[in-house]
């Protein structure tokens, strides 16, 4: 990483505080980490006490668990059951109204409640990508989503790089993390060692630059970006999981009819946490309220998952009938048909479906087990 | 790529083409004639050069049933080349109909005197068969009905 | 998504026992233009909107024929002249029937497929000089059930139809919609094909135009899956890597074959 591109500088315990501060005072609504019922919960902060210092998490497959902290840390965790497509791209959001007026007219309004300036504080690296990939598919396409638009536009993302990854994180397999790539108003790092519990900052816009300036700070020192380097460097080493190096775009189309479908449908419950937990599903389904006088009626739209059996369906029936096309197409989309839909993969390597698995199925592990059985088919050898 | 050529004729090699057809003479029907009855000696069969019959079946307290029609190209008939050489279905002309007609009989007897030609034209007869099969068991499915309906649920 | 906007229903001209043919005027603003092959979000008020193939295109004035199989499109086979619906649109890809310039058509629909269709033959017969010879084949379950009946275009020489199951007053064609290619005229390599009808019809239709010699880039298919946005945004709508609000509903053979092999794909 090219630490030198714009405005660099090192803040304290008090700076996080003044940062959260500084961005209501700007009238933005600060959303951070916070402990909550056993988590790492995403919630409105209003200052940098409530941010959950000491705090680390043990995750494996199917496995979450708080654990405390000697050094005190505030970001030595990873990935929480929430991503920031809860507030970018919610669970329930009403799209219109619907008036039928006495004549039999027909009265639409487009839902105009402005939405809350944001200002996201603690996004790594993999979830300031899936981001992007989000922005990438509500919004570049022929037509935008101008609910996603309105809450996005002018959302300041303060992002922070990972330097303790979790046993179930491979955002290197994915080219994702765990240095943080370009799309951030703010960057930190945190430091801590000798010299004191510290985060070097990086301003990657405007606004960032005229934010770092109102925070006490001091210039970034060369010491403290070495560390703050070496951290991310180290952590880079440190991922519990990857993918094959493999085209997975390629590995996904060829292994339609692989056996291994069978092998993980016996373990998926279809229960659909992966879909809610991952930070760039967005599927969505459409639902028409209506009042008790009938002349009133409302769109609203929520989160959907393609686990669910009528997800997709013809008047004749669900298309996706069994567990077992559910589950691959799930997996084959996120991992290859995104490619052809949206221009890049769907996955950020977070690990949160692997995490919250009840069954602890994982993701990278499939992608390994269709690899084995492609190369196995391709060298004529018989397969189990 | 194959080009396919048209009709029951066309699936025939040349040689064996102008062997059936050394069997062939040139008949024609009235529209409304009824070729054939179910039930009947299927004692001869048809290539058909125009017009349109339709099959069907009797079934008591309707007029007779159309199942299905064929034109220009299709062989009319194939009964004639397994026991009990009867028909299984009634044919009638839907307008005037000219065709080729054949002597199952004498066809037959082709059979042992050049087991070649039989296999062939035994191919052909089984091709059409297979064809109208599928076809039928698609509208079995009644894909074009309501949601539901052809049997299966959803 | 964006908000529907309001079209009167001007005209109810034809029913068949579960289908309706409905005549849409925009109240206030009307919709960019569509083209034959795309489709409109229509929403039934309070009910919910569904994807509807434009089968009439008349300046901002569009026609679609409903079929009632649930209660988004029960309700909208109900509409009367009058009534009020909101309609989003048009969405995605179109029959692309200016690209088959110079070549012979053949047109084959099956059952409500013939919806779609309509608005391509009724733009191939305004302009015959600029294509080759137009076939239409059309397969229905009963010939109550033929869309269109009275419409001037049936009676033309290459409109050829087929039931399933005859009634006694019927005396065309019973049989499969495949057998009336035997009968259209076309050259195969010089021929550009539109296919909309059930799945299975759409694949032993095609595979039997690819058999006899026509480019599978030039069989043009309409697929269907659920749709909600139209837009490209809930994702029901995915067939492998199509989206079909967006890469379809029309699609080249030589795309959907390969997807179509997948069970629940």
């Amino acid at each position: 990483m090219a630490d030198d591109d714009g405005v660099v500088a090192v803040i304290d315990k008090d700076g996080l505080d003044a940062l959260v501060a500084v961005l209501a005072a700007r009238g933005r609504t600060v959303i951070g980490p916070t402990v909550r019922d056993g988590a790492i919960v995403l919630a409105e902060i209003s200052g940098g006490a409530e941010l959950p210092y000491g705090w680390g998490v043990e995750l494996e497959a199917g496995t979450y668990r708080l654990v405390a902290r000697e050094d005190g840390a505030a970001f030595a965790h990873s990935a929480g059951p929430q991503s920031w497509k809860t507030f970018l791209h919610p669970p329930r959001v009403r799209e219109w109204r619907a008036d039928r007026t006495a004549d039999g007219e027909l009265v639409i309004t487009p839902e105009a409640t402005p939405s809350p300036s944001y200002a996201f504080l603690g996004v790594r690296p993999c979830d300031l990508r899936a981001i992007a990939v989000q922005d990438r598919v509500l919004t570049g396409g022929r037509h935008a989503d101008p609910g996603y638009r309105g809450r996005r536009t002018g959302a300041f993302l303060v992002a922070v790089e990972c330097t303790e990854p979790g046993a179930t994180c491979f955002c290197v397999s994915m080219g994702t993390g765990p240095a943080v790539g370009p799309g951030f108003d703010l960057a930190l790092t945190e430091v801590l060692d000798a010299d004191g519990h510290r985060f070097l900052v990086r301003a990657g816009s405007g606004e960032g630059e005229a934010v770092l300036a109102e925070l006490p700070s001091r210039v970034a020192d060369t010491a403290t970006r070495t560390a703050a380097r070496d951290r991310v460097a180290e952590a880079a080493d440190r991922m519990g999981r990857s993918m094959p190096l493999v085209d997975l775009q390629v590995l996904m189309r060829e292994t339609l009819d692989a056996e291994r479908w069978d092998d993980v449908t016996a373990r998926c419950l279809t229960c659909g946490n992966c879909t809610m937990v991952c930070p760039t599903c967005f599927c969505t389904t459409a639902e028409d309220v209506t009042d008790l006088t009938g002349d009133h009626a409302e769109r609203w739209r929520h989160w959907e998952s393609c686990f669910d059996r009528d997800f997709t369906h013809l008047p004749t029936g669900p298309v996706r009938d069994s567990p077992r096309s559910r589950y691959r197409q799930w997996a084959t989309h996120k991992l290859g048909t995104w490619y052809d839909q949206f221009g890049s993969s769907g996955c950020v390597g977070c690990g949160r479906c692997i995490v919250w698995c009840p069954v602890g199925i994982d993701i990278t592990e499939e992608a390994h087990a269709l690899n084995r059985e492609r190369e196995r088919g391709s060298s004529g050898e018989a397969t189990g | 790529m194959t080009v396919v050529r048209h009709g029951f004729l066309g699936a025939l090699t040349p040689a064996h083409r102008d062997r059936l057809l050394a069997f062939a003479h040139e008949a024609s029907f009235p529209g409304g004639t009824r070729i054939f009855e179910e039930g009947g000696t299927a004692d001869r069969f048809w290539i058909v050069r125009s017009g349109l019959v339709a099959l069907d079946v009797h079934v008591p307290g309707r007029r007779a049933a159309v199942v299905e029609t064929l034109g220009q190209g299709e062989l009319l008939g194939w009964s004639w080349l397994f026991e009990p050489y009867r028909w299984h279905l009634g044919a009638q002309c839907r307008d005037d109909v000219t065709a080729y007609e054949f002597d199952a009989e004498l066809v037959r007897v082709v059979y042992d005197e050049d087991p070649a030609f039989g296999l062939a034209l035994t191919h052909c007869v089984a091709q059409v068969i297979a064809r109208r099969l599928k076809a039928t068991r698609t509208r079995l499915l009644d894909l074009y009905g309501p949601p539901g309906s052809g049997g299966g649920t959803p | 998504m964006t908000a529907p906007v309001p079209y009167r229903v001007v005209a109810h001209p034809a029913d068949t026992p579960d289908t309706a043919t409905i005549v849409l005027q925009p109240v206030r603003t009307a919709l960019p233009p569509f083209t034959p092959g795309q489709f409109a979000m229509v929403y039934a008020f309070g009910v919910g909107d569904i994807p509807l193939s434009v089968s009439g295109i008349d300046g901002h004035r569009l026609t679609h024929t409903v079929r009632a199989v649930g209660a988004v499109s029960g309700a909208l086979h109900g509409v009367r002249p009058g009534l009020t619906v909101g309609v989003r649109g048009p969405f995605g890809t179109g029959w692309e029937l200016p690209e088959a310039a110079g070549r012979d058509l053949l047109v084959v629909a099956g059952g409500i497929g013939l919806a779609p269709l309509r608005p391509l033959v009724l733009a191939a017969l305004a302009e015959p000089e600029r294509y080759g010879r137009l076939n239409v084949l059309i397969g229905a379950r009963a010939p109550g059930e033929l869309l269109y009946p009275d419409e001037p275009w049936q009676a033309a020489a290459r409109v050829l139809a087929t039931v399933d199951r005859p009634d006694p007053a019927w005396t065309g064609e019973v049989g499969v919609v495949t057998t009336l290619i035997d009968r259209a005229a076309f050259d195969p390599p010089r021929t550009t094909a539109f296919i909309c009808g059930p799945e299975p019809m759409i694949r032993a239709t095609a595979d039997d135009l690819v058999h006899r010699g026509v480019d599978p880039d030039r069989i043009r298919v309409s697929l269907e899956r659920t749709m909600h946005c139209g837009t490209g945004h809930c994702g029901h709508c995915q067939l492998g890597p199509l989206l079909l609000c967006r890469d379809g509903p029309v699609v080249s053979w030589t795309r959907a074959e390969p997807l179509l092999m997948v069970r629940e794909l």
